[in-house]
């Protein structure tokens, strides 16, 4: 069975200037990633994991390459183009979770519906339905700091999941959590990749974490060694 | 939830510094509220009295009488369209510590002549047809509690009946305002021939006459010719513009304007900074969080949007607040006799409100472009990095 490509990085290169000096974080990078994938990468600190993860979110650019997602190369969208594309196909989970903290949980998770056309019944069914799914129907009415890190959290993977995009990217999501919370955490992405076909990059430290991907990619001086997990 | 919620929920998160900045912005508005109002109230003697009009007095003071026979005289001059005249009846009613502005016109000529004058036909008809009729400014009679109808004891502390009585019974016939709501309201009207007929101080002489000229051009022309005619009999007359009549009054009290200028715009330049700075610092706090709206899909200038309306929000909200209590502390002075009799004219007008509106705008929108700007320009990479 081959499974439908979701992006297809072709020698991407990115490099910061810095000053007069410019730094080559990538030099022709080639990666693949299918729909339904559960990706983890790992990689020693500086090594380029986040600026990989911003690249495949469309907040940043390569310096050289395309990157093509479902065939078409983002890398030529506009910065409008790029908001409108990131709305319609990708959910981001950071490690400092980010919710507005005058914000009530559902309002948090609603937020990126209102760059959608619906109804605010349609809204509020499907924030209903996200926290559901990530088990905090009964603290919709809480502000983030009446919430635990990991509750927070879990708010944070509804917002991603809201209005159901086909890829979740989630930077160091357990970085900031104990274990026992971080594998509820990882429990949560693992149904949604599972029993929701969500395509999941997950950039993590923890060995550990990487045990629930499909597959862990390591990153070392912007360079690929790959290795399957044992399922 | 809306994108104004989220502007809402963003102004009113950190209710400490909301309400310094509300503060601020809301006594800037009250100042200006009621200076604005001064101002205007004392431009509007200057600005409502009408370039056409002049007055004829006697020229050793306008409180010496005039002949009646001057009214015609003066109708003959060139560049004459209208005349008209009266007297000073120096009423009170019943209580003689309290004054009250009255005078004994001849009905038909002083409504052509004033015509910002409103009043209802029917009792305009009505007053012009019973001798002892009156018609009360507005805002008199508000003060006094009359009606139309009304049959009432006005005394004069001046003049006296033939019989010795210095009470003239008179009847209200109608209420009049102005087509204007700075039009002085607060005096009354009472017929000529009634006055002259029954006071005891001899007959045919009045208080002063007013003309309205065919075209201002022919003010001065027109001045000189009346003040000519009269030269070298008992009663010399003066004519001057009723502008230059009501700047000269204002001018008594210094330059206004540039007071209330300099205090207003003292105000403004130091809210500027306060709520500049403000807006500023509260939107650096909030980095992160626009950083997380950028990456989830809101387009920037939607992001310029929300932060520009918070700091218009900001400025209406401090500034209507400052405004209506400006407009309940005018109605308040309005109300005391001694401001009253001074300036009648003492109203937070619509103008007065409008600029106040325009104001709160161009504060709004100064004082949140930067941080609006920045925030549009913001780098999400960058931000979301760095903590
Ligand atoms: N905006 C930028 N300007 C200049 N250099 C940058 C910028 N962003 C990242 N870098 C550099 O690129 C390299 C890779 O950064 P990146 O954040 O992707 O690393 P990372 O693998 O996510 O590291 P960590 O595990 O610490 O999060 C680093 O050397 C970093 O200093
Ligand atoms: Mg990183």
């Amino acid at each position: 069975m081959t499974a439908e490509r979701l992006f297809d990085l072709k020698s991407i290169s990115k490099s910061f200037s810095k000053g007069k000096e410019s730094i080559a974080i990538f030099e022709g990078l080639n990666m693949v990633i299918d729909k339904g994938d559960f990706v983890a990468i790992m990689g020693p600190s500086g090594s380029g994991k986040t600026t990989l993860l911003n690249m495949l979110g469309g907040v940043d650019k390569p310096t050289k390459g395309e990157i093509l997602y479902a065939g078409k190369g983002i890398e030529k969208y506009s910065e409008g183009q790029l908001a409108n594309w990131r709305a319609a196909h990708i959910g981001f989970i950071f490690q400092f979770y980010n919710l507005m903290p005058m914000l009530t949980a559902a309002k948090n998770v609603e937020l990126p519906l209102l760059l959608k056309k619906m109804s605010s019944s349609q809204r509020k069914k499907s924030v209903a339905a996200a926290l559901e799914l990530v088990g905090l129907a009964d603290r919709a009415k809480h502000k983030p700091d009446e919430l635990s890190g990991g509750q927070q959290q879990r708010v944070a993977i509804a917002r991603a999941i809201v209005s159901d995009p086909d890829l979740l990217l989630c930077d160091e999501p357990t970085g900031d959590l104990d274990r026992a919370t971080a594998t509820e955490i990882l429990e949560t992405l693992q149904l949604l990749n599972k029993d929701f076909g969500k395509t999941i990059v997950m950039v993590t430290h923890d060995p550990a974490a990487a045990k629930y991907a499909k597959r862990c990619v390591h990153l070392d001086k912007g360079e690929f060694v790959e290795k399957e997990l044992v399922a | 939830m809306s994108d104004f919620y989220l502007i809402r929920k963003n102004l009113t998160r950190n209710k400490l510094r909301l309400s310094l900045n509300s503060f601020a912005i809301f006594i800037a508005f009250l100042l200006f509220g009621v200076l604005a109002s001064l101002q205007a109230a004392f431009d509007a003697g200057v600005e409502l009295s009408s370039e056409q009009r002049m007055i004829v007095t006697n020229k050793i003071n306008f409180t010496q009488p005039m002949p009646l026979a001057y009214v015609n005289k003066v109708r003959a001059v060139e560049g004459v369209a209208s005349v008209t005249h009266a007297n000073w009846f120096g009423a009170y009613y019943q209580d003689p510590q309290k004054p009250l502005v009255g005078f004994a016109v001849d009905a038909e000529s002083y409504l052509e002549v004033y015509e910002e004058f409103v009043l209802a036909p029917e009792q305009r008809e009505a007053w012009f047809n019973n001798r002892i009729g009156i018609v009360v400014g507005d805002q008199m009679a508000r003060t006094l509690g009359w009606k139309v109808g009304d049959r009432l004891p006005v005394s004069s502390s001046i003049f006296t009946q033939k019989d010795g009585s210095s009470v003239w019974e008179m009847e209200v016939m109608g209420i009049f305002t102005g087509n204007d709501e700075q039009f002085d309201t607060n005096y009354f009207l009472l017929h000529y021939k009634y006055f002259i007929e029954t006071q005891s101080f001899g007959g045919d002489w009045i208080g002063w006459i007013t003309i309205k000229t065919t075209d201002p051009a022919l003010n001065d022309e027109v001045s000189k010719t009346i003040d000519a005619q009269f030269a070298n009999s008992p009663a010399e007359t003066k004519t001057t513009s009723e502008k230059q009549f009501s700047k000269a009054f204002v001018e008594q009290f210094g330059n206004i304007g540039l007071m209330i200028t300099s205090i207003v715009g003292a105000a403004f330049f130091t809210i500027l900074f306060i709520v500049g700075n403000s807006m500023a610092l509260s939107v650096r706090e909030r980095t992160n969080e626009i950083a997380v709206l950028k990456t989830i899909g809101f387009q920037a200038p939607r992001i310029f949007k929300m932060v520009l309306s918070e700091s218009i929000l900001l400025a209406l909200l401090g500034g209507c607040l400052g405004l209506f209590v400006a407009n309940v502390l005018v109605n308040g002075a309005a109300q005391a006799p001694q401001l009253r009799s001074m300036l009648p004219n003492l109203v937070l007008t619509d103008m007065v409100a409008f600029k106040a509106l325009g104001l709160m705008l161009v504060l709004g929108l100064v004082t949140g472009i930067l941080p609006a700007w920045r925030a549009m320009k913001l780098n999400t990479i960058d931000a979301l990095n760095r903590r």
